[in-house]
This record gives structure tokens, C-alpha cells and sequence, in this order.
């Protein structure tokens, strides 16, 4: 291997694993976004000169945050007014002085920073900043994704299917509510707590859930979202370890990410749960998520996450689909419904609810969220119902609604998926 | 420091504030001048007094067809979003039910005039 390719994938892996801390230490000297980000940006392309004719550092966080930190400084230097015109982030007592100024221009300045001393608190900064309730939801999951995992925003853009003009749009003006409203750069205070971390957990999950079932496209998953977010949520967890909810999260991304593989077939035919080869998942991942599930519901009341973790965990266990404990499921069900009322909720406990009581009693609830109207564009509505018409006998009824759940899914692993079970249907006998 | 402006919207058909209402609007209003965060503040007429002007057109009614209206405004200070928010939470409109308040950051404005 030459130096050159050596550098680039030292730089790269950088890049993927230190984005986030490299970021959140310059925000603290630039007290700006846009500058920290620039200087973050510099530091990285910089970096591929520096360690090819020099060799890789030893800790490549403190080198990168050093480089960034120091560009950051020169700007503010360049720009006296600096602070002036943008009072983004600024914090008073912590404001950068000569003194800090000074003490980035020691040459052992790489000894100091040891990431360890300063990620969590860094890092939680910056993910609470991007996921403040004062934004919306579809700007805290575009700044997370920029900022928190360093993606690109044509990346950002694909990843949440709309265009880059719009994406790029939409994270500058998250980024101006940001300066212009003044939204602080901190970790909440407790009392304030539950509100910010539904919000960053509510990324989390989002960011998962587009990575585990990519909503269009030709391949059923994005493996590299899912990792980000599985990575975010570990890094949460270690943050926070006593919060239930972050184990909740936690919880419930291992045991959905431990079926990866066993989701998809041959040519990236999508596997359904009741076919998936159980050998294949992986123990480690749902041992692990069944010591955070036990461990969150003794420590008080289940939350929202921590609850559907339970759940996922029951179908994991089962040696088999039917030797599933279905009214333990559904049980959870219930209790989940009456924290978070909501008709996608509502929709997945009727699959249990067919298991324990038939598919005759699931029917009547899928048609009476159907009558609601509020699930009319989830294609899994039409999907759920087309199996139990199925398990009923009702044929025609079944290919009318998987034609309808056709209609609806833009991911082609999932629509392959239907078209076959609507064709093996109509092929069978009558 | 920073100013922002908070915003009280009130339902046009839920009527005048009650008495008990109006009080609890006074004792925020006062709590707010004591701490030091009241720059200053105003309570609207009815929004069936209001006339809206666009253009050459004169017209009866808020600017905005809606079934919120702005009863009335006022100017804080405060460190940053987070204690502004605060500040309008605690703001009674806020838990009437018939209304609630915008927040947004003064971009800039002319002080009050002494008269």
C-alpha cells in the first residue's frame, strides 16, 4: 500500500467516525455553524496532503480538531466584527480570548486534546442543537444528517428524497432560525430534558427507519444510514446511561437491525418475518438488547421506545413465528396505544391481534382504521389487510387490496414483494 | 442579549378576556417588568375594530383571514431562544385554550418614545 492510499483511507474512516466531535469542538471556538463547518471541511481536505508527506497522526481526531480550530481562530482574527454581525451561539463566559487564542498556537497543542475529555459534552451540544423543538422535524433530521454525520447535502437530499435545491434550502434556513432566533449551543437542563430528547430520539429513529426500509429505490435498505443512526444511539447511550428511553432507542434499533441479513433473499427479494431464517440473526445484537430492554422496565415506567423494543424482542425470541407469544404481544401493545395513540401503532397490533384471535377479529380493526382515513397513503395498510382477506378465504377481495397496497409503495424490493404474492394468488386455486 | 417580540393570538369568536383573565395578564405583565425582561408591551382592541389597508384598498377586519387574531404584543429581552420561551410560556394566553403566542427575534426597532 503507497503513502497516498494509506492517507485517503485513514481521512475517510476519519471522516465517517469523527465528523460529529471534529465539528462540535470547532463550534465551540468559531461560535458560528457555516464557519465551523467550513473550517471542519478545510481541515479534512487538508489532511490528505499533510499525512501522506508526514504519515498518519496518532490520535487523527485532535489532529483534525487542532487544524479546524486553528482556521476557525485566523478567521476570527481576519474578522474582528465577526461576532458583531453573527451572534450565533455566542456564550459570554466562554467567549474565545486572546488567552485561547494563545494557547492553540503552543506546539503541543495536539497533546491536550484528548477526545475523550470532550466528546460527550460536545457532542451532545451539537445533536441537541440541530434537534431543538424550535425547528422543524424535517429540519432537525436535515441538520443531523449534515452536521451531526457529516453527509454532504446531495446525500442528505437523496437520503431524504427531495431535491438539492430544496434540501439546500431548507438547511440554510434552518441554520438562519438558528442564528437569528438565537438557539443556544448547550445541553438542556434537566427540567427541559423530556421535551429535547423526544426530539433527538425521534431523529434517531427516523434516520434508522429511512436506512432499514429505504423509502424508494431499488435495494430494500440503506445499510449506511441504519449504521449512522445505530452508531448515534450507542453514542447517546453512553452519554446518557440512565435515561429509558435512550436504552429504549437503543433496544429497538439492535433487535430490528439483528434480522439485516435475513431480510432479503436471493436478488434482493424482500424475506418476510415468518420466513427468515433464525439462525442467521444476530445473538449478540438481540442479548445485548434484551439486557437494556429488562434492564429500562425495571428502572420505572416503559416509554414509548422502550415498549416497542419489548415487543420486537418478543418476535426475536420465539424459536418460531407461531410459537411467538402473541397475547404477550398484543398486550404490549395495548399499553403502548394508550402512550402513543397512533393509527401506525394501531395498524401493527392488529397483525398480533390476528395471531391470537384470528384474522377474522384483526379484519374488522384493519377496515375500521380504513374508515378513519388517516393511514390512506401507507401502503401497509392495504398489505395487512390483503393477507388476512387471504387467510379468510376471500380471494378477490385480497388481490383488489394488494393491487391498492401496489399502488401505494415506491421501494421495488417491497413491490416485488407484493406483485408476487398477488400473482401466487392468482394462480392458486379459487 | 436579545429581543424578541411575542405575539398574543386570542380566538376572535371566544369574546373579551374574563376578568379573572385580564388579572392573570396584569400579574404576568407585572412579573415580567420586575425581573427586568419587560422592554414593552400593548393590549390590542378587539380585532372587529381593526381596518387593513393594501394597496388602495381599505378594508373591515385583521389583515390576515383567520380564526386567530393578535390581541396584543410585547417586547422582551433575553439570552437566547430557550429563555424566551420561557418567558412566553409562562404567558396565561399561552393556557386558555382559545389562543396562544408567537415567538420571534427583533431583527430592529425604534425605542419608545418619552412623550
Amino acid at each position: 500500500m503507497t503513502a497516498a492510499t494509506d492517507a485517503g483511507r485513514a481521512v475517510a474512516d476519519a471522516h465517517r467516525r469523527e465528523w460529529a466531535f471534529v465539528l462540535a469542538a470547532t463550534v465551540r471556538v468559531a461560535q458560528d455553524l457555516d464557519l465551523a463547518e467550513e473550517c471542519v471541511q478545510e481541515a479534512y481536505a487538508a489532511a490528505l496532503s499533510a499525512w501522506e508527506r508526514d504519515g498518519i497522526p496518532g490520535n487523527p481526531a485532535a489532529w483534525l480538531t487542532t487544524a479546524a480550530k486553528r482556521r476557525a481562530m485566523d478567521a476570527i482574527r481576519r474578522e474582528r466584527t465577526f461576532r458583531a454581525r453573527l451572534p450565533l451561539l455566542v456564550e459570554p463566559e466562554e467567549a474565545v480570548d486572546e488567552l485561547a487564542l494563545d494557547e492553540l498556537d503552543k506546539p503541543d497543542e495536539g497533546q491536550a486534546m484528548d477526545p475523550e475529555d470532550v466528546i460527550p459534552d460536545e457532542w451532545l451540544r451539537l445533536i441537541f442543537t440541530c434537534c431543538h423543538p424550535a425547528l422543524a422535524q424535517e429540519a432537525q433530521l436535515a441538520l443531523t444528517l449534515r452536521l451531526v454525520c457529516g453527509l454532504p447535502t446531495p446525500d442528505v437530499a437523496r437520503a431524504l428524497l427531495v431535491s438539492e435545491q430544496t434540501m439546500a434550502a431548507r438547511i440554510t434556513r434552518a441554520k438562519k432560525k438558528i442564528s437569528a432566533a438565537r438557539i443556544p449551543y448547550r445541553v438542556p437542563r434537566p427540567a427541559e430534558l423530556p421535551d429535547r430528547l423526544t426530539a433527538v430520539l425521534g431523529v434517531l429513529h427516523l434516520l434508522f427507519a429511512a436506512g432499514h426500509t429505504a423509502p424508494s429505490g431499488p435495494t430494500l435498505m440503506r445499510t449506511d444510514l441504519a449504521d449512522r443512526a445505530l452508531h448515534l444511539a450507542r453514542t447517546l447511550r453512553g452519554l446518557m446511561p440512565d435515561e429509558p428511553e435512550v436504552c429504549g432507542l437503543l433496544a429497538l434499533l439492535l433487535v430490528t437491525d439483528a434480522r439485516r441479513v435475513t431480510r432479503t433473499g436471493a436478488g434482493g427479494r424482500l424475506v418476510r418475518l415468518e420466513e427468515q431464517d433464525r439462525s442467521l440473526w444476530d445473538r449478540g445484537a438481540l442479548a445485548e438488547a434484551h439486557e437494556l430492554i429488562v434492564a429500562g422496565l425495571r428502572g420505572g415506567r416503559a416509554g414509548r421506545y422502550l415498549l416497542q423494543a419489548a415487543i420486537a424482542s418478543l418476535y426475536a425470541e420465539a424459536p418460531t413465528y407461531e410459537e411467538t407469544d402473541w397475547p404477550q404481544i398484543v398486550a404490549l401493545y395495548d399499553r403502548l396505544l394508550s402512550l402513543w395513540p397512533s393509527p401506525v401503532v394501531a395498524l401493527n397490533r392488529t397483525v398480533s391481534v390476528s395471531m391470537a384471535q384470528g384474522p377474522a377479529v384483526a379484519l374488522a380493526q384493519v377496515e375500521a382504521l380504513e374508515q378513519e382515513g388517516r393511514l390512506s397513503r401507507y401502503q401497509y395498510l392495504p398489505a395487512i389487510k390483503a393477507e388476512l382477506l387471504q387467510r379468510l378465504g376471500r380471494t378477490d377481495e385480497a388481490a383488489a387490496a394488494y393491487r391498492q397496497a401496489l399502488e401505494l409503495t415506491g421501494n421495488e424490493a417491497e413491490r416485488e414483494y407484493l406483485a408476487g404474492r398477488l400473482t401466487g394468488q392468482e394462480a392458486g386455486p379459487a | 442579549m436579545a429581543q424578541y417580540a411575542i405575539l398574543i393570538f386570542d380566538n376572535a369568536e371566544a369574546g373579551d378576556y374574563t376578568l379573572e383573565q385580564q388579572a392573570a395578564s396584569k400579574r404576568h405583565a407585572d412579573d415580567l417588568i420586575e425581573s427586568g425582561a419587560m422592554i414593552t408591551a400593548y393590549a390590542l382592541q378587539s380585532a372587529d375594530t381593526a381596518t387593513s389597508l393594501r394597496g388602495d384598498l381599505v378594508t373591515d377586519g385583521p389583515f390576515i383571514d383567520s380564526k386567530e387574531v393578535i390581541a396584543g404584543v410585547c417586547i422582551i429581552e433575553a439570552p437566547d431562544l430557550d429563555a424566551a420561551l420561557e418567558l412566553a410560556r409562562h404567558n396565561p394566553a399561552v393556557q386558555w385554550g382559545r389562543g396562544g403566542v408567537e415567538v420571534r427575534p427583533v431583527a430592529g426597532g425604534v425605542a419608545p418614545i418619552a412623550r
